[in-house]
């Protein structure tokens, strides 16, 4: 008699836009232990599938008020993902950030989220509003001729 | 002004600055203009990561691929003309655009039109009720959101499950919107799977196929969305309304490639092009979403960057093509791109099946060439590629697929 129970789970890799379909045998009575995967094109998808029955993680992507800024938000993501059952609370903290422009693409805007090891970094350029109108018009002279 | 140059690119989405700098580094003198303050078209809204796994092997937001290709342009002297409108384009090599500076004209060797898709609007479903406030289409829906730190509901339905649709199901929810479902008249989702995962299962949002809305209600804003199961004929199935008391329904319902202004070339609706870009209009090249709506911005940016290519080696008149071979929609195929084949030329083939499969075999004949895809499905396009070839008797290329089972 077999007293481990086999699962079969079917998992979307959301690692890249192919989502390969994963067809899993796994065992989760100690440890998670994947028996069979079919459907995965990389390796990728495999330590994916295994993060996805024992704790799915998320990138965080949104975006956060930016003061005197040319535009009013930028937007940010996290340089890692992040376990998805804290993506609520994560959301809560981004949510009450505010930072002064100018801000530049790979700026650290909130360091270790929550301690998850991750941070949220600035994923655009937020010229200041003042900068913005110079820089504009120094372009636009450039363009005559 | 009066303006001379190799290549004019029309829109400084992913696929026209990815033109500008491929038609640049064959050598060409470049002017890309941009209707908008900013370049990146959608990719500034795009906020979401998933972006550049193909094109530069890394996982990136919108806006940081669009800043990557700009930092690549800032390099080159590629002349960038944002908040410009092209008012004209003639046969005779002229375009008319308008900017804060007057009208200006521009004589051009070539002209490569990326000038991207706008969405189907709700006003072209035909759904009755009352004409209120809170309809917006996701891509506006998504502009108030990521751009402009606006929120447009408190609860929301969205109808249509397409990318975008699906993106902006998440990212309402993220940010303290009731999303009450996602309705999709078809009996599979719209967008990519792993869509389908990390936007609505995720987060438990519920996803009503084979579901159309068949009346929304409201006295200046929306209130009330009626909502039906379909039959496999397509008829209303009796007693299966329900009716979602939200005051946003938000529209993911397709997109229609943006032609204009250039109005004498085949479109259907997208321009018609070979695999190396050309438009009937020898001069004119085409590529991204104007030409046909792709999956990925990966593919756009690729098919911009072999756009400006030709269009540069065309200006240098050291490409002219001698043949077109047609390519023709075989069995259970839906979409096919490109139209025409010049066979010194390799082929990037992209095709969406008609129906879902589960395993699907895709031959192109007289090629021979069989691809086995499984679960084959509409919503995901599948990339077929074709080597050059000399065989001179062919005339005629057909892509079908079947069911394997």
């Amino acid at each position: 008699m077999n007293l481990v129970e086999y699962k079969k789970k079917k998992i979307i890799c959301t690692n890249c836009p192919l989502g390969c379909k994963i067809n899993l045998i796994y065992t989760d009575a100690d440890e998670v232990e994947i028996i069979e995967a079919q459907g995965n094109t990389c390796k990728r998808g495999l330590e994916f599938a295994k993060q996805e029955i024992t704790d799915p993680v998320r990138v965080v992507v949104t975006s956060v008020k930016v003061e005197d800024g040319e535009i009013p938000m930028t937007s940010v993501r996290s340089d890692k993902p992040v376990p998805l059952r804290l993506m609520e609370e994560i959301m809560d903290v981004i949510r009450e950030i505010k930072v002064n422009a100018p801000v530049v693409k790979g700026d650290i805007i909130v360091e270790n989220i929550l301690n998850t090891g991750a941070n949220i970094i600035s994923t655009r350029t937020v010229n200041s509003r003042d900068s913005k109108s110079k820089e504009q018009k120094k372009l636009k002279e450039n363009y005559d001729g | 002004m009066r303006y001379e140059t190799d290549v004019t690119v029309i829109g400084a989405g992913g696929a026209g600055m990815a033109a500008a700098l491929s038609a640049h580094r064959n050598g060409a003198d470049v002017i890309l203009i941009e209707r908008e303050e900013e370049s990146g078209g959608v990719l500034n809204q795009c906020i979401h990561n998933g972006f550049g796994l193909h094109y530069y092997r890394k996982d990136l937001t919108g806006p940081e691929f669009k800043e990557t290709l700009e930092e690549e342009l800032a390099t080159t002297n590629v002349k960038v003309l944002e908040g410009t409108f092209v008012l004209d384009v003639s046969k005779d090599k002229k375009i008319t655009f308008v900017n804060s500076k007057g009208i200006h004209e521009v004589k051009t060797k070539a002209l490569v039109m990326t000038t991207g898709a706008r969405e189907r609007h709700f006003n072209s479903l035909g759904i009755p009720g009352d004409r209120v406030s809170g309809i917006f289409t996701a891509g506006v829906a998504q502009k108030y959101i990521n751009l402009q730190n606006l929120k447009p509901a408190n609860s929301a339905l969205i109808v249509g499950s397409g990318d975008i649709g699906l993106i902006m199901a998440r990212r309402l929810h993220l940010e303290g919107i009731e999303v009450k479902g996602v309705v999709e008249i078809l009996p599979y989702p719209g967008g990519l799977e792993r869509n389908v995962q990390q936007c609505l299962r995720d987060y438990n949002i519920p996803l009503y196929l084979s579901h159309s809305v068949t009346r929304v209600e409201g006295k200046n804003r929306l209130d009330k969305v009626y909502v039906s199961q379909i039959d496999e004929a397509g008829r209303i199935v009796p007693n299966s309304e329900r009716v979602f008391n939200v005051d946003a329904l938000i529209t993911s319902v397709g997109l229609i490639p943006s032609v204009k202004p250039v109005e004498f070339v085949r479109t259907g609706p997208g321009f018609i092009t070979t695999n190396t870009n050309q438009t009937t209009a020898d001069w004119i090249f085409a590529a991204g979403n104007c030409t046909v709506i792709f999956d990925l911005v990966d593919y756009v940016a690729r098919e911009g960057e072999k756009a400006g290519k030709y269009a540069a080696l065309y200006a240098k008149n050291e490409y002219v093509p001698e043949e077109r071979i047609t390519i023709k929609k075989g069995k259970n195929i839906n979409i096919i791109h490109p139209s025409y084949i010049d066979p010194n030329e390799s082929t990037k083939l992209y095709v969406r099946v008609s129906k879902v499969f589960q395993r699907a075999e895709i031959t192109v004949e007289p090629l021979g060439i069989e691809i086995i895809e499984e679960e084959a499905r509409p919503s995901e396009m599948i990339e077929i590629h074709i080597k050059s070839f000399k065989e001179k008797r062919i005339k005629e290329i057909e892509v079908s697929a079947h069911e394997l089972g």
